[in-house]
């Protein structure tokens, strides 16, 4: 478990990422994708904060949005005090050595044209932080670390395997000593086997070097594993937010619950006993999400003003925070 | 309990460019009627490949099967010729793949992609087969089925899809369901609507599934028996709650300690060091020995069978091909 400290490093407050749908002959906007509806969290320094969900919840769109890969449409992100939504691109610019990313695909952010020296190279270059020498040292040492070979420095990312690219890649993010690294799935194209492997490493790295992870992953039970506070997110929207072994233990949200014991438990004994709150249908649009609470087409336990009023989003408990109607 | 598929000794290679892929090593296992083989392996393993060479589904060349036998109700699968094959496929063996957007055809309706096998196999009429198509999306649990029979696969979402795709698999009541990772590409809220359709079904209809995952947890959950692949060989073998409660092949044991575990957040997870095995290698030792801490000169010397060893749990049975015994910590057979 990484330290925690009270510091807040990334304060996220009502963050909303809307793509806007185009239709007819004049391409006029008809709509919006609402992926991200208004999230407010904040990382503190040093902790792993979890982002978990299902696919279309909009948590990766989250990810990119606090890196300011999107322009968010509403909502600021601080970063250390600084607003990044105020920033022109060059100051941007200058804030993101100290914000990077590791990616879900590892096969698609490696350039296939380029040596891993140089991909490893290439944001020390950008940010012209040394000359050429102390540049190889660095690709090297950051080799070393990741647990790769510096002697494969003059190999490409086709030479190497899935979960050795994914090291390229972790190695790539940790070139300019960031203090914030957004890990974007980094897990789930990789076999179980090598998972571990690399979830090791990021745990390892992150003691080293007092990193501060966001971990957006559908994997609940490698987010337990990894995560010090895990956020859950529904269709754009958090719908709960507390210590890791508060919300595995004892889930306040319906969507929490049925999310946490619908997750399979690699022991045939405890399957045969454990209960399962089973939803029904699918996940709405997020194009034209449902009033009212969003959840509250598939909640087990709806009541008429689940359908009506949006929840609101406030601290149940100590660091425990939840948008439900029925939580008292 | 009767089996209903033997399966001996088989070989599936590929013969490419880069030399011949051992895809598939010399695989044994049977399927009891009624019984779920949970088959579990990592990418590479030979999972798919087992099940694709057993419906002549592999395209040869490159590929060739070449050795083997696979008795379904006495008739050896792998010596049917291609018209014979066909008429199993789909009717007495029904099939679900991993990805139900690729597997279903985009412009076709669903209706007519239900209807498709029931005429063919069993020579319904139209109307008849428009009938038994409505009967099976509401057995699968679709909202109003009648109306979404002329629906095409992209109006449905992955989960519907995936429903769809076991409709057809399960048309014409098949006595053998081979599932390959069919909740893979699912999140585990609909894959918990999946599991618990296929347990419902399986007690309804009483047919045997061979349901091949990389997930040893929802293996866990579904499976009577499991059987753990590595490098295109069967490694492990046992009754599901034997496997979890005492596994002996290293690998499992690295496999099953690699999974975090919802119950446990604590331990830190152990990783299987190295990478998967190169399959163009041809499997004169143990796959497994290059990544595993108990390998001594026997292991990368001889290639172990599977051998019957003592269940932990009794009346279960117990199977591992590994040339060290974990919990004796010495080896196995002497040295």
């Amino acid at each position: 478990m990484a330290l925690n400290t009270n510091e807040v490093l990334l304060s996220v407050d009502n963050l909303k990422m809307h793509f806007p749908i185009y239709a007819g002959v004049f391409r006029r906007q008809v709509g919006a994708v609402k992926a991200v509806d208004g999230v407010t969290f904040d990382v503190y320094k040093g902790e792993t904060l979890g982002l978990v969900g299902e696919s279309g919840c909009g948590k990766s769109t989250t990810g990119r949005a606090i890196l300011q890969l999107y322009q968010p449409t509403d909502g600021t992100v601080a970063f250390k005090g600084t607003e990044l939504t105020d920033l022109t691109g060059s100051e941007m610019r200058k804030m993101r050595p100290n914000m990077q990313m590791i990616f879900q695909d590892p096969q698609a952010c490696l350039n296939p044209r380029m040596t891993v020296g140089s991909i490893i190279d290439e944001p020390l270059r950008e940010h012209s932080v040394a000359d050429a020498n102390e540049r190889r040292e660095r690709v090297n040492q950051l080799l070393e670390v990741v647990g790769l070979n510096p002697m494969h420095a003059n190999r490409y990312p086709h030479e190497f395997s899935g979960g050795q690219r994914q090291r390229i890649g972790i190695a790539r993010a940790l070139a300019l000593n960031p203090e914030f690294i957004l890990c974007d799935e980094p897990i789930a194209a990789l076999d179980v086997s090598i998972q571990a492997q690399v979830v090791n490493l990021l745990e390892d790295l992150q003691q080293e070097l007092g990193l501060t992870y966001l971990f957006i992953s559908h994997d609940l039970s490698m987010v337990r594993h990894i995560a010090d506070r895990v956020a859950v997110m529904y269709l754009g929207k958090i719908v709960e937010l507390a210590n890791q072994d508060v919300l595995y233990r004892e889930p306040l949200h319906p969507y929490t619950q049925a999310l946490l014991s619908a997750v399979p438990v690699p022991d045939p004994v405890l399957e045969e006993t454990r209960q399962r709150v089973i939803l029904q249908g699918d996940v709405p649009s997020p194009a034209n999400p449902p009033t009212g609470c969003r959840f509250h087409t598939r909640c087990p336990i709806a009541i008429e003003k689940c359908s009506q009023e949006d929840p609101v989003w406030r601290e149940f408990h100590n660091g425990h925070w939840v948008a439900c109607h029925l939580v008292d | 309990m009767q089996k209903i598929l033997d399966v001996k000794g088989l070989k599936t290679r590929f013969h490419t460019q880069d030399g011949t892929v051992h895809a598939v090593n010399g695989v044994s296992f049977d399927v009891a009627e009624g019984e779920l083989l949970g088959v579990v392996g990592e990418s590479g393993s030979g999972k798919s490949v087992t099940m694709m060479s057993l419906l002549k589904l592999i395209p040869i060349p490159p590929g060739d099967i070449s050795s083997g036998t696979a008795e379904f109700n006495g008739a050896d699968l792998l010596q049917m010729k291609d018209e014979e094959i066909r008429d199993i496929r789909g009717s007495q063996i029904g099939f679900i793949f991993q990805d139900p957007m690729t597997s279903l055809n985009p412009v076709l309706s669903v209706g007519h992609q239900i209807m498709e096998p029931l005429r063919a196999h069993l020579g319904m009429s139209k109307e008849q087969a428009q009938a038994r198509a409505v009967e099976m999306l509401k057995l699968v649990g679709i909202p109003s089925a009648a109306d979404r029979l002329a629906d095409y696969p992209h109006q449905f979402s992955g989960g519907m899809r995936q429903r769809v795709m076991i409709a057809i698999a399960l048309a014409c009541t098949p006595q053998l369901l081979f599932a390959d990772e069919p909740t893979t590409a699912l999140d585990v809220t609909i894959q918990a609507q999946i599991l618990d359709l296929i347990k419902r079904l399986r007690k309804e209809l009483g047919m045997a599934i061979v349901w091949i995952s990389h997930d040893l947890g929802v293996v866990a959950g579904i499976a009577d028996r499991v059987m753990v692949m590595y490098g295109g060989q069967v490694v492990e073998r046992a009754d599901v709650k034997e496997l979890y409660a005492s596994p002996k092949h290293p690998y499992t044991l690295g496999l099953l300690g690699s999974l975090p575990r919802l119950d446990d957040a604590e331990t830190r997870l152990t990783s299987i060091d190295g990478r998967p095995p190169n399959l163009l290698r041809e499997p004169l030792s143990c796959p497994f020995a290059p990544r595993c801490q108990y390998a001594y000169d026997r292991c990368h010397k001889e290639n172990p069978a599977l051998e019957h060893v003592k269940a932990k749990l009794s009346g279960n049975t117990h199977e591992v091909a590994c040339w060290w015994d974990v919990e004796g910590d010495a080896p196995r057979y002497g040295s």
